[in-house]
């Protein structure tokens, strides 16, 4: 009803091209931008900041670098955690003043500020990035996700290995000094939650717009003709050592910059084999992959999947309170009502079409899900063991990325898609 | 609605408030994941001294011990999650049981006025007071830990070592790094000559450095090693025949856990300690009956009398008695993190105070000062028996060389002060 491109008249080409033709879609899109820049960060704590807002912004931005690898450009790439790594080190070397040695004498660059920081340490990534994109050129495939691979393994070894980039330390351990802008603190331990939260979004928000509009204009369009078949591609005029590199080139510094932000803002200290491992480039992978390949919408998506997802179980699951409200306990016997009632109409469901999920057996899953999850967030967690807690995290995510790859390839982003779709027709669909 | 939500949060925090009568020592623990092995035994240990504490004490001057439990499977993304959501709950100190989280946490509790105990790991240079105020590692580091291992090698070589071959084996992350600088100093020292492989996490892939030991054949072998890579260090150098009483662990490689599979070959293998083993001590009785007896022992309650139970329990004991102290110096049962810090630092442990505790001889005796927040670095050596699978303590709890590692706690402190503009305290 209010979805609709109808009487939302375009006078303009650059109306008719806007990212958002829809008026509503538009207004949305507006209003999530001011509740993000100016509501959030009056709102939020630091358990907020540090366990939700900061890990999902920064994991979109590298969700948002690899898509344009993997989901635009058809490369799959396994080395996101040594690119995040290469971000990380160098935006450390910028911060902290970058020295180098020519012939037994130091020349030392003074520090740099903290957001120019991260843009060099994003334009070193981008550089490393096109070294490694190289064999892409030859191979592709599985052979170029195993040439990837070799770049994650090498990157780590040389941060391991090579005392300068985390100036001579006796650990190896890089330390983010505290750094300002405009005199508030943005990096170190006495930074303000909102400071942070609105320096890492700033930098999401500008990343993703351009990156809409790279994958809107000729290169996005380049790189989906190599990503769909690179031989046609090249026939009708596309030159695949641009469009391959340049996709590497911007796919890393995004990564990069994320890499950056992650040590800088988010950790504040990094180790570069436990926070940069091989483990890193397989989540920001499953981010893609669960998001939505080739999808700057996707790529939030999916990084606020696997963000929230293992907090919620957490507080789901493991935590427990002594003190539960009145109103609390009477939710909690309410949503445990539902929780009875779905999964006997489950049963019956089940019963009847002889099958679990023939019928309305799909729904009455989701309910029990759905009421279970409010009774137990109602009741202040389960109060489970930990470790089996952790157990679960892991079968969950598992089962969820097998169940994204069978029921939906092209993830979160598509449920939005078609989602979208009917609500242009609603409420006639006909 | 909105409105009513807001009013009912606040409400809610409110009445939350005044409430937070327990003790709040949150257990960031890991009982899953390649360092699993390890995080289980400590994190029940944890868990049941202040059990222990509650149910025949009422817990610590009256006031009762809570002890949240949060996963982080030795991440240092989940550990800084588990660190925001307890730390409003009152917090009193935290032992993260891992140097990448403790690298982490340094700045940020500092900033929020929380203390952190990293009992033999961390960073080894917080030992200076002066510099990292709300830090403490005593009662030993990893600087101690090289130490005493070089002190055990010169003991039995009648105090001459020069000329002798010694291997590090190391995880390589900043906590198996740590100690390569001591080393490197001591080998200047005792001109021992050293060489170093690492081993990367989780360290299950060692056949190379076990070849080259094969081939350089050094004297002794030291290693700095947690999780799985302990047991794989021992299996390989038990398969290429290395003479087990001349491999020696750090205190974090050197539990039961890490030589049984093994089997009969890991028998003399030796590891250092800055506490006691075994379950020989009048407290397990008290376990015994108020948590064991009472189905209330943490996790599956078959660690007790563990080497790493024992360190758990032993942390645990280290922080209700700088808590009593804390009770002490500010008169009030109820501290807070603030208060707990100052007990910290003026925590004495004597041996009377810990006959008193049922834990006698359990561990050095040693005073917390403003400047010194490392203790005396005492350590001593065990010894793997595999036929009566049984650790025991074949030396007493000596000093390591503070000549050598002082300098180098001050100089890395020191230059941890200038990165971060700190201002030197206590003087």
């Amino acid at each position: 009803m209010f979805y609709r491109e109808a009487g939302d008249y375009k006078t303009s080409y650059q109306d008719d091209g806007q990212t958002f033709p829809i008026k509503f879609d538009r207004y949305r899109y507006y209003f999530v931008l001011f509740v993000a820049f100016a509501m959030v960060p009056l709102l939020i704590n630091d358990y907020w900041v540090n366990a939700i807002f900061l890990p999902f912004l920064i994991y979109s931005i590298a969700a948002i670098g690899l898509n344009i690898l993997v989901g635009y450009c058809g490369q799959v790439s396994l080395g996101t955690g040594g690119f995040m790594a290469v971000g990380a080190y160098a935006c450390y070397k910028f911060m902290t003043g970058l020295d180098i040695w020519i012939g037994g004498v130091q020349y030392a660059l003074p520090p740099i500020n903290i957001f120019f920081s991260v843009i060099l340490a994003g334009l070193v990534t981008a550089v490393v990035g096109v070294l490694f994109g190289l064999p892409s050129l030859r191979i592709k495939g599985f052979y170029l996700a195993v040439a990837t691979l070799a770049a994650q393994f090498f990157l780590v070894w040389l941060f391991n290995k090579w005392s300068w980039a985390y100036n001579y330390s006796a650990s190896g351990q890089i330390n983010a000094p505290e750094r300002e802008i405009f005199g508030v603190a943005i990096t170190g331990p006495s930074t303000e939650a909102w400071a942070s939260y609105l320096f890492c979004l700033v930098i999401a928000t500008i990343t993703a717009i351009i990156a809409r509009n790279l994958t809107r204009g000729a290169s996005g369009r380049k790189w989906m003709a190599i990503r769909d078949m690179d031989i046609a591609a090249e026939i009708i005029g596309v030159n695949p050592l641009k469009a391959k590199l340049s996709a590497f080139a911007v796919s890393s510094f995004y990564i990069g910059i994320a890499g950056a932000l992650f040590f800088a803002v988010y950790l504040g200290a990094v180790e570069v084999g436990e926070a940069f491992g091989i483990q890193k480039s397989f989540i920001v992978l499953f981010m893609v992959i669960i998001g939505g390949l080739g999808s700057i919408f996707g790529s939030f998506a999916g990084a606020a999947f696997l963000v929230l997802l293992p907090v919620l179980l957490k507080l789901m699951l493991a935590d427990s309170t002594d003190q539960i409200s009145g109103f609390a306990t009477t939710m909690s016997w309410v949503f445990m009502a539902a929780l009875v009632g779905s999964v006997g109409m489950l049963l019956v469901s089940t019963l009847r079409h002889r099958s679990l999920i023939a019928g309305a057996g799909i729904y009455w899953i989701f309910a029990a899900l759905a009421s279970f999850m409010a009774y137990a967030l109602a009741i202040g967690g389960m109060g489970w063991p930990t470790d089996i807690v952790a157990h679960m995290q892991l079968v969950i995510v598992g089962a969820l990325i097998i169940i994204f790859l069978i029921a939906e390839p092209h993830g979160l982003a598509q449920l939005w898609r078609v989602a979208k779709e009917k609500l242009r027709l609603w409420p006639f669909p006909h | 609605m909105k409105k009513k939500l807001a009013t009912m949060a606040v409400a809610a925090v409110m009445a939350a408030g005044p409430v937070m009568a327990d003790l709040v020592f949150p257990s960031l623990s890991y009982r899953t994941g390649p360092y699993a092995a390890g995080g289980i035994p400590f994190a029940d240990g944890y868990a049941d001294y202040f059990t222990l504490l509650n149910e025949r004490d009422g817990g610590i001057g009256g006031v009762m011990t809570k002890v949240p439990e949060c996963e982080t499977g030795y991440n240092t993304e989940k550990g800084v999650e588990c660190y925001e959501a307890t730390k409003g709950e009152g917090a009193l100190v935290y032992q993260p049981l891992s140097t990448g989280i403790t690298y982490q946490l340094i700045p940020k509790v500092t900033a929020d006025n929380i203390p952190l105990h990293t009992m033999g790991y961390g960073r080894t240079s917080a030992a200076n007071g002066k510099v990292f105020s709300h830090i403490f590692n005593y009662p030993a580091n990893y600087w101690n830990g090289a130490s005493v291992a070089i002190n055990h090698l010169l003991d039995t070589n009648g105090g001459d070592i020069n000329g002798k071959k010694v291997a590090l084996v190391y995880h390589n992350s900043a906590y198996g790094k740590e100690p390569i600088r001591t080393l490197e100093e001591l080998a200047k020292k005792h001109g021992y000559e050293l060489s170093l492989l690492p081993v990367d996490h989780p360290g299950q892939e060692q056949k190379s450095q076990w070849l080259q030991i094969r081939r350089d054949r050094p004297d002794y072998v030291i290693m700095y090693g947690w999780g799985v890579m302990n047991q794989v260090a021992i299996q390989e150098a038990a398969n290429i025949r290395f003479p087990m009483e001349n491999f020696i662990g750090i205190w974090w490689s050197g539990a039961e856990h890490d030589v049984t599979p093994a089997g009969d070959a890991a028998n003399g293998y030796k590891s250092v300690t800055f506490h006691n083993v075994g379950s020989d001590f009048p407290i397990f009785d008290d376990i015994q009956k108020h948590v064991v007896d009472k189905g209330l022992a943490a996790g599956a309650g078959d660690q007790i009398g563990t080497v790493l139970y024992n360190r758990g329990m032993y942390a645990a004991m280290l922080a209700a008695e700088a808590a009593k102290t804390a009770q002490e110096i500010h008169g009030t049962a109820d501290i807070t993190p603030a208060m707990m810090r100052d007990g910290m630092e003026a925590l004495e442990i004597t041996e009377a105070k810990m006959t008193a505790l049922g834990m006698p001889n359990f561990g050095p005796s040693f005073k917390v000062s403003c400047e010194n927040h490392g203790g005396p670095g005492l350590g001593g050596i065990t010894q793997w028996n595999a036929a009566d699978k049984k650790w025991s303590l074949i030396s007493d709890f000596g000093p390591s060389d503070m000549d050598v590692i002082l300098p180098l706690i001050t100089a890395d402190s020191e230059s941890f002060a200038a990165e971060n503009n700190i201002e030197q305290r206590c003087n």
